[in-house]
């Protein structure tokens, strides 16, 4: 099973709870600090996503999806 | 505007009633369909008037915790198309301020009723006052304007409730009804009419629900709750859309005169008064309420005695028929405001009679103005 | 979040006004979830909040009937919304200053009378947006702009207030049981009887930097670590989750 794991990044605020509760280590800071002044969250290794929705669901911008790759 | 008429639900006739319960029969004809209160004297009998009614007529009527929480269940009530209605006095007064200002930033249609005893604080809680005035139209914070009546007689208190819940809705605005306590525990006969005539809120129409339309000072379109307009409601500084615009100069701006001029622009339509004998009347007398049925007995007496005297007998309280205390003063030789107060009135009056003498006779001491006590100062000047 | 429950939210809000790590983010996320799952008609929801950064959760982010009310004062004007039109489910999402100490009230007679209104506390025992000032659920010892030195006074227990007080259907989650909150809020959705949330959603830059909870992630992982499920028996040394 593979997922896809999309970042609103224009409504990430950067806090890394995401980082933090993920299983799989999908996630990492960005390697630069966007124009509003934020280094956001970054799914770098979608493929060791298991699609637990941690991310998603403790995401307070709302911003993170994780849906199955066939969808 | 849509006008209806109503049929009565008590059957016409003559009915000897107290102040209170005539309140709280004017507000069921009215089709008040929401009641939230709180017991307190010498209101208490408004809400036991409403009780019996309600459940005969099959609305909602709640007891709520305090005071404060009884003016914000009224104004919830409003936002589901209720016509909605407190009544408290003073001490309860004080409490509501908050919300009352809440229903008028959000343009609520509601009406709550003040039935004044002394005070200030805890006072004299069956004793009669008109302490509560200035409190009517500035008590709550910021700057604002307010709609508020003041019936004279128990039969008044019928009828211009009726009116009051009109004025509310055609006007989105909350409404006070300032009764003494004189009136509100007295008993006097009532003439209940076969029909009457009664306001409704406009619901649908051009326009976004807080302003916006053109031009600036015409009152927007109350949809309801649970129709998908999926309202933005909200006691900060909005946008016609109900968005939150704290840091715009702008919106507050045109907020503010758009809440002022949806009322002080239609004045004539919200504005009453009674004048008696003042057509070449040389000592003007200014009342209001209980005080005015002493201030017309003063009069007649002292017309009987060669005195040229006439009473202005303001209906509505707030706003003020200014342009009127100005035209009397114009012509007359003296005012003479008569209130249960140290001056409320009269202070208001002062402003728009350009340096003619304003005298007041003042009591507040919990007891009726007497018609004596005013003669003695039409007759006899200021007293010193 | 999934695409196609954006719809409970006015996405041209976003990005939200609330803080990095904000709980109440994870609430206001929950709780849209929930209105997916259950397909909730948002056209039958009213949503009434008071003052604070609990009462921005609802307004302007919800996509619903919304009524920002005033400070500590939410609930009597949802059961004036709730009392003339039964139909309206109205659920009351605000702060625990708002809720539990100015409008402290409030809460115990809505729970006392069980009025059907679902009342849900973004509790992040701080006011938050006047910049962090003691409130009726700070903690024992927790430093706050009042509480300098660390607050003295005894916290309310909501759970146990709310129940003392007659409510039933009272609930304790806190910001890392997101899921477990989503589906109790589905539970009480679907329910027109009283129901109370105690949520501790955190507040990373009031409370959190005072106290040394600054990292919003390590917020959430004391909030796992500190949580035990309820099954009988309370432990007030610790955050009980779940139903009581």
């Amino acid at each position: 099973m593979a997922y896809k794991v999309i970042i609103r990044e224009n409504w990430c605020k950067g806090c890394y709870i995401c980082i933090s509760l993920c299983p799989k280590n999908v996630f990492e800071k960005a390697g630069l600090i966007d124009d509003r002044g934020i280094i956001v969250s970054k799914a770098v290794r979608p493929e060791d996503c298991i699609g637990c929705q941690m991310c998603a669901d403790h995401c307070p911008d709302l911003a993170i999806t994780v849906e199955k790759e066939d969808e | 505007m849509p006008k209806e008429k109503v049929k009565t639900h008590l059957k016409p006739g003559k009915y000897f009633m107290q102040g209170d319960e005539a309140c709280a029969e004017g507000a069921v004809a009215a089709g008040c369909s929401f009641f939230a209160g709180y017991p307190i004297t010498p209101a208490s009998e408004i809400m036991e008037t409403i009780v019996k009614r309600f459940e005969e007529e099959k609305r909602v009527f709640i007891q709520m915790e305090d005071e404060i929480a009884s003016m914000g269940a009224i104004v919830g009530a409003a936002w589901t198309g209720a016509k909605s209605m407190t009544a408290t006095s003073g001490p309860g007064f004080s409490l509501k301020m908050e919300n009352l200002g809440y229903a008028i930033m959000t343009e609520t249609p509601c009406v709550v009723v003040d039935v004044q005893r002394v005070g200030p604080s805890t006072g004299q809680a069956t004793r009669t006052a008109q302490g509560d005035l200035m409190q009517a139209r500035w008590g709550t914070h910021g700057e604002h304007t307010i709609i508020a009546l003041s019936p004279w007689s128990v039969e008044e208190a019928f009828y211009e409730t009726i009116r009051a819940f009109n004025l509310a809705e055609q006007f989105r605005t909350p409404v006070i009804i300032l009764m003494e306590e004189a009136t509100g525990h007295l008993r006097e006969v009532v003439s209940v009419p076969e029909t009457v005539e009664v306001i409704n809120r406009v619901e649908e129409g051009e326009g976004s629900p807080f302003g916006g339309k053109e031009p600036l000072d015409a009152v927007p379109p109350m949809p309801r709750f649970g129709t998908g307009r999926r309202l933005l409601v909200t006691g900060s500084t909005h946008n016609p859309d109900g968005y939150r615009k704290t840091q715009d100069r702008l919106t507050q701006e045109n907020l503010l005169n758009h809440l002022r001029d949806k009322i002080e622009n239609h004045k004539k339509e919200i504005v009453e008064y009674e004048e008696y004998f003042t057509e070449d009347a040389d000592t003007v007398l200014i009342s209001f309420g209980f005080a005015a049925r002493a201030a017309l007995k003063a009069v007649k007496e002292a017309r009987k005695k060669g005195m040229k005297a006439g009473l202005l007998r303001l209906k509505t309280v707030w706003p003020m028929p200014t342009e009127r205390f100005a035209a009397l003063a114009a012509r007359a030789g003296r005012i003479i405001v008569p209130e249960m107060n140290y001056g409320q009135l009269r202070g208001e009056v002062e402003r728009f009679t350009a340096g003619k003498p304003v005298i007041g006779v003042n009591r507040a001491d919990g007891e009726v103005i007497t018609p004596e006590s005013i003669l003695k100062v039409m007759e006899e000047g200021e007293e010193k | 979040m999934k695409q196609e429950y954006l719809k409970y939210i006015r996405e041209n809000v976003f990005p939200s006004t609330f803080c990095p790590g904000c709980g109440h983010g994870i609430l206001l996320n929950a709780f849209v979830s929930a209105l997916g799952e259950l397909d909730y008609d948002q056209d039958n929801l009213v949503l009434v909040s008071g003052i604070g950064c609990g009462g921005w959760i609802a307004s302007p982010h919800m996509n619903t009937d919304t009524l920002h009310t005033t400070h500590g004062r939410a609930i009597p004007f949802a059961i004036g919304v709730k009392m003339a039109n039964p139909k309206l489910k109205v659920v009351v999402i605000s702060g625990d200053g708002d809720l539990t100490t100015i409008g402290g009230n409030h809460l115990i007679h809505a729970a006392r009378r069980r009025i059907p209104i679902t009342v849900i506390c973004g509790n992040n025992n701080i006011y938050g947006m006047t910049g962090g000032q003691a409130s009726a659920t700070t903690p024992v010892g927790a430093r706050t702009m009042t509480t300098p030195l660390g607050n003295d006074y005894l916290p309310f227990d909501l759970v146990k207030l709310v129940k003392g007080a007659g409510g039933e259907h009272v609930y304790r989650f806190t910001a890392f049981h997101a899921m477990q909150m989503k589906k109790a809020f589905k539970e009480a959705l679907q329910r027109d009887e009283f129901a109370f949330f105690d949520i501790i959603t955190g507040c990373p830059v009031q409370y959190g930097r005072r106290n040394d909870l600054r990292d919003p992630a390590k917020m959430i992982q004391w909030m796992k670590e500190e949580s035990v499920l309820f099954n009988g028996e309370y432990h007030d040394d610790k955050i009980m989750v779940g139903k009581f």
